[in-house]
C-alpha cells in the first residue's frame, strides 16, 4: 500500500518567522511561488530540505516551514551532496545566489552538476553583492559602477546557463521573479527532473542594482526582448509574435516573419535534448544595448538522462554485499592473519 | 615491490601458481605494500641513454636503492662515492647508475612515502590473540565499529592528503559494511558533505592533515552551531604551510584547540600508538554522538603509518554507543531544535520525521528555539553553553591513568600522542636505574579526565615532551598553574627513548 501523503498547502509552508528582506526585493515573488508549487508536488512535506550559503537569498529556508539550513558562504551544493548522498529518499533544494554559487562557491557548483546528485538548485541572481551592500558579482556585467568599483568594474563576466553546460549540468532552464506562472511551472519541471537541476532566476535587488532585469521583464519591452523557449515549438519571439529565430549552420539569426513571409515552422524547433544547440541557446547572452543582439531565453535549455551519483552510491554498497556478503564486525576486526601468545 | 617481477612467467619460474601471485590474494594485507614498476621507471629514467636495454635493466637496484634513501631518511653520499669509484672509468655507466638512484629517491619523495617509521621495543607481551595493525587501518576499523554500534550509516567525505588518505583506501574496500565514501572536490567540501549527511542522520566524518585541516575551520565552526555530531581525523605531518607531507610532528594541537573564528569550543582526543588510533577514533564517534559535536582526533605520520601488534577486541566488548533520534515533539506542541538534555545536548531532528520540521544555521540562535536571534545576553549565554556542553563530556570519559609508576611521586612525564613508545620505554629504564620518575599519557586533551589536576599536583616536577616548540605545555600552565618544563623537537623526526631518558638522567642530576 502506497503511505498516504499528508496534504498541506501553501500557508503550511510559511514559518513564523519575520521576513527580512527589504520591501520590494524580488525574492518575495521566489518564495511566494515555491509556496505555490510545492504542495502540488506530492512529496511529504517532512521530506522536503531546503539548504543555503549566505547573501539575501540564502534567508530563503527560514521562511519555508520544512526542514532547512542555513549554512555557510558558498557550501549549501557541498552540504546538499553529503545530505543527498547519505539520504537519496529526500527531496533537497539548494537556494543560492550568483556570489555564493558562482564566487566563493563556484568549485562546488560545477561539481555537483556533473557528478548530477538529484537535487533543485535554484540560483537567484541578481548581478550585485546584496547582504554586503552593493560591490559587483561575478555577474555584474562589465563596467558596472559599485561601491567597489568606483571606476567601473573590469571584470568579464560569467554566463551561468554556459557554465553549467560546459560543467555537463543534466537540467538546465532560466525564469525571472516577475513572471510568476512562467517560474512555477520551470519550478515544476526542475523537481519533475531526475537529476541536478540548475535553475538560474533573474531577481531583481531594488535597493543595490534596481532594474537590472527590466528590459527583460517590464511589458514594453518583454516581448521583443525574451525568448521563451517551449519544447517542439518553433522559436518565436516579438511583439507580435513575428520574429523567429533561424540557424544557419551553427550561426543563429533573427528573421522578420512578416517581411520575409516564412513561417514559424521555418524557424528552429526547439529540441530540450540537443547538447549542442542548447549550447548555442546558452550564447544568447548579448548586451541589450548592442544593435541586433538576440534575445535573451527563458526556459528549459537542455534535459539529460543520466545516472544520479546517489544511485551510483548506493549500488556499490548493494554490489559490494552480494560479492562479500554483509560486512561481519569481528572478522574484519580479527583480520586476515592472527597469532596468539600465551 | 616490483609489479613488473610477478608477472604470469616470473610466478612460473617462482614455482608460484597464478591464483596465489601474493599481489592478489590479500596475504599481504597487514603490511604496507608499496607497489612500481621498476624495470619500467629505470627504462624511463635512462631514456636516450647510449646503452643497451640489458645494461639499463641492470640498474633496476639503485632505483630500489634510492627509495629505501628516502624511506629511511639516509644521505646518498656513500653510495654515490662509491659508484664513482667503482665506474670512474666507464663514465656512462656511472651515469646511468647515479640517474637512477636520484630516480628512485625522487620518485619517493613525489609520492610522498613516508619516510619516519613506528618502530616498536621489543617488549614483553600480555597473552591473547594478536594481529598487526597500522594507524590509519586502526582509525578506518573503529569507523566501521562505531558505525556498526551506533546502527548509524557511516558517511566518510574526504580529500586525498599525505598522510591521511589511506584510511579513505581502506574504507572504500568496506563498503559490504554500508560505508559511503565520498571523494569530495576539496576540502571544504569534505567537512562540508559529512556535516550534510550528520544532518540526515549519518556518523558524518572527514579526515585530512594541518593544510586541509586549515580548510575546513570554518566549516567546524558551522557544525559546532550546530550541534550535530561530526567526526574530524587530523593525521599531523611537519608545518607551517605544505611544510614536510611525509614528517612527522605534533604541531596542529593549537590548530585544534583554537583554530576556528569566535570561541568554538571542540572537544579533542589523541591517539598514542598504532592500535591507539582505533580505541581514541572510536571514543571521538562516541562523543560526537553524545554531545552533539564536532570532534577533533588527533594522531600523526608516524604512528598513521606504523605497524605494531593489537590484541583486537571482540565487538561485544566495545562500549555501547546509544543515537537518540527526536521523534516527537518536545515542548506541548511545539519542537524546541535546542532543547538540552541532561549531558546539555540537542535533541537530534532528522528530516523525514513528521512535526519536527525546524531550520538551523550557523547564525547565532536563541537559547531552546534555534530561532536567529542578535540578544546580547542569549549570545553571551550560548556561547558559555556551548563550552559548558563540551566540559560536560568529562562525565563520561574515563579517569586518567597512570602508564608507568605511581601516581605520585619526585617526576612525571607527561606527554600526549606518538610519543608514548619512547617516553614509556625511557621511564621504564630510568626507573629500573632506581629513579623516582613516572609516565602518564593524556589521551583525552579537550575536556581533560577530571582527575588529571590531582595528579599533576602530586609531583615534585612535571616534564612535558612534545614534537612541537610546546603546545600542550601551554594549556596545561593555563589550565592547572603548574611549572611545567618542556621537552621540544620540531625537526620532523620522532624523539627516541634516549633523549627523553638523558632529559630525565638530567633532571636528577646524573
Ligand atoms: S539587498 Fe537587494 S537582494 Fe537583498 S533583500 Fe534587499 S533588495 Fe533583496
Amino acid at each position: 500500500m502506497e503511505p498516504v501523503i499528508e496534504k498541506f498547502t501553501n500557508k503550511d509552508l510559511v514559518t513564523d518567522q519575520e521576513i527580512r528582506w527589504c520591501p520590494g526585493c524580488g525574492d518575495y515573488s521566489i518564495v511566494k511561488q515555491a509556496q505555490t508549487v510545492i504542495p502540488e508536488l506530492g512529496i511529504p512535506r517532512e521530506n522536503i530540505v531546503f539548504i543555503s550559503g549566505i547573501g539575501c537569498s540564502s534567508r530563503f529556508p527560514y521562511y519555508m516551514e520544512t526542514y532547512g539550513m542555513h549554512s555557510i558562504h558558498g557550501r549549501a551544493a557541498a552540504i546538499a551532496s553529503g545530505l543527498k548522498g547519505s539520504r537519496p529518499e529526500l527531496s533537497v533544494w539548494i537556494v543560492t545566489g550568483d556570489g555564493d554559487a558562482l564566487s566563493i562557491g563556484g568549485n562546488h557548483t560545477i561539481h555537483i552538476l556533473r557528478r548530477n546528485f538529484d537535487v533543485n538548485i535554484l540560483l537567484f541572481n541578481n548581478e550585485i553583492y546584496g547582504l554586503t551592500k552593493g560591490q559587483y558579482s561575478p555577474t555584474s556585467e562589465q563596467g558596472k559602477v559599485t561601491k567597489s568599483t568606483p571606476m567601473g568594474s573590469i571584470d568579464h563576466p560569467f554566463n551561468p546557463i554556459a557554465l553549467c553546460m560546459g560543467a555537463d549540468a543534466t537540467f538546465v532552464a532560466r525564469s525571472m521573479d516577475r513572471d510568476p506562472k512562467h517560474l512555477q511551472a520551470i519550478l515544476r519541471r526542475a523537481n519533475e527532473h531526475k537529476g541536478a537541476s540548475f535553475v538560474e532566476i533573474y531577481q531583481n535587488c531594488n535597493v543595490f542594482n534596481d532594474g537590472a532585469f527590466e528590459i527583460f521583464t517590464e511589458k514594453s519591452s518583454k516581448k521583443n526582448e525574451t525568448l521563451f523557449m517551449e519544447a517542439g515549438k518553433p522559436l518565436i519571439f516579438g511583439e507580435n509574435s513575428d520574429k523567429g529565430i533561424h540557424l544557419d549552420g551553427f550561426t543563429p539569426t533573427i528573421v522578420d516573419l512578416t517581411a520575409t513571409g516564412m513561417s514559424a515552422n521555418d524557424m528552429w524547433i526547439h529540441d530540450e535534448t540537443d547538447r549542442v544547440k542548447a549550447g548555442i541557446l546558452s550564447r544568447f547572452f548579448d548586451n541589450p544595448k548592442n544593435p541586433n543582439h538576440l534575445p535573451r531565453p527563458f526556459g528549459v535549455f537542455y534535459v539529460e538522462k543520466r545516472e544520479c551519483y546517489e544511485d551510483s552510491m548506493a549500488k556499490q554498497l548493494v554490489d559490494a554485499k552480494a560479492k562479500k556478503g554483509e560486512g561481519d564486525l569481528d572478522s574484519l576486526l580479527r583480520g586476515r592473519e592472527t597469532w596468539t601468545v600465551n | 615491490m616490483n609489479t613488473d617481477g610477478f608477472d604470469p612467467k616470473n610466478l612460473r619460474l617462482a614455482n608460484i601458481p597464478e591464483a596465489e601471485n601474493p599481489l592478489e590474494n590479500h596475504s599481504l594485507d597487514n603490511y604496507k605494500v608499496i607497489r612500481m614498476d621498476v624495470t619500467k621507471m629505470t627504462r624511463a629514467a635512462l631514456e636516450g641513454s647510449d646503452l643497451g636495454v640489458k645494461e639499463i635493466d641492470r640498474a633496476k637496484n639503485m632505483f630500489v636503492l634510492g627509495f629505501l634513501y628516502w624511506m629511511y631518511n639516509r644521505e646518498m653520499t656513500h653510495t654515490l662515492k662509491f659508484l664513482d669509484e667503482k665506474f670512474g672509468k666507464k663514465p656512462d655507466i656511472l651515469d646511468a647508475n647515479v640517474k637512477v638512484l636520484k630516480a628512485g629517491y625522487n620518485f619517493a619523495e613525489t609520492r610522498e612515502e613516508m619516510s619516519t617509521r613506528y618502530t616498536i621495543n621489543p617488549a614483553k607481551i600480555a597473552p591473547g590473540t594478536y594481529r598487526n595493525i597500522m594507524g590509519n587501518q586502526a582509525a578506518a576499523l573503529a569507523l566501521i565499529a562505531a558505525a556498526q554500534k551506533s546502527g548509524l550509516q557511516l558517511f566518510y567525505g574526504t580529500y586525498p592528503i599525505t598522510p591521511a588518505s589511506d584510511i579513505l583506501h581502506e574504507l572504500s574496500k568496506q563498503k559490504n559494511f554500508g560505508v559511503k565514501t565520498f571523494q569530495a572536490e576539496d576540502e571544504i567540501a569534505a567537512i562540508c558533505s559529512s556535516i550534510g549527511a550528520s544532518f540526515g542522520g549519518s556518523l558524518g566524518v572527514t579526515a585530512s592533515s594541518g593544510p586541509g585541516i586549515a580548510l575546513k575551520a570554518e566549516a567546524m565552526g558551522l557544525a559546532l552551531m550546530l550541534e550535530l555530531p561530526l567526526v574530524i581525523i587530523n593525521v599531523q605531518r611537519g608545518g607551517p604551510s605544505t611544510g614536510l607531507p611525509t614528517k612527522t610532528e605534533q604541531s596542529d594541537l593549537m590548530q585544534a584547540y583554537h583554530g576556528r573564528n569566535g570561541e568554538a569550543p571542540i572537544p579533542i582526543v589523541a591517539a598514542a600508538t598504532p592500535s591507539d588510533c582505533f580505541n581514541m577514533v572510536y571514543e571521538a564517534c562516541r562523543i560526537a554522538i553524545m554531545s552533539m559535536s564536532p570532534v577533533i582526533m588527533l594522531s600523526d605520520g608516524y604512528i598513521a603509518n606504523g605497524a605494531e601488534p593489537w590484541m583486537f577486541p571482540k565487538s561485544a566488548d566495545l562500549k555501547p554507543i546509544t543515537v537518540k533520534f527526536a521523534k516527537d515533539k518536545n515542548a506541548g506542541e511545539k519542537f524546541l531544535p535546542y532543547k538540552r538534555d541532561e549531558n546539555l545536548s540537542r535533541p537530534w531532528a532528522v528530516p523525514g520525521v513528521k512535526g519536527l520540521e525546524h531550520r538551523i544555521g550557523g547564525i547565532e540562535k536563541q537559547h531552546e528555539t534555534g530561532n536567529i536571534s542578535y540578544e546580547a545576553k542569549n549570545h553571551e549565554f550560548m556561547v558559555q553553553m556551548r563550552e559548558a556542553k563540551v566540559e560536560k563530556i568529562a562525565d563520561y570519559i574515563p579517569a586518567q591513568d597512570i602508564e608507568v609508576g605511581t601516581d605520585k611521586g619526585k617526576l612525571l612525564i607527561l606527554g600526549w600522542g606518538s610519543t608514548f613508545g619512547a617516553i614509556k620505554s625511557a621511564v621504564l629504564q630510568a626507573r629500573e636505574k632506581g629513579l623516582d620518575v613516572s609516565h602518564a599519557h593524556v589521551r583525552y586533551i579537550k575536556p581533560f579526565p577530571k582527575n588529571l589536576g590531582e595528579i599533576l599536583y602530586g609531583f615534585e616536577h612535571v616534564i612535558i615532551p612534545e614534537l612541537n616548540s610546546g603546545q600542550l605545555i601551554k594549556i596545561l600552565r593555563d589550565k592547572f598553574l603548574i611549572p611545567a618544563e618542556g621537552l621540544n623537537k620540531v625537526q620532523g623526526m620522532p624523539f627516541t627513548a634516549e633523549e627523553i631518558l638523558t632529559k630525565i638522567e638530567n633532571h636528577f642530576g646524573k
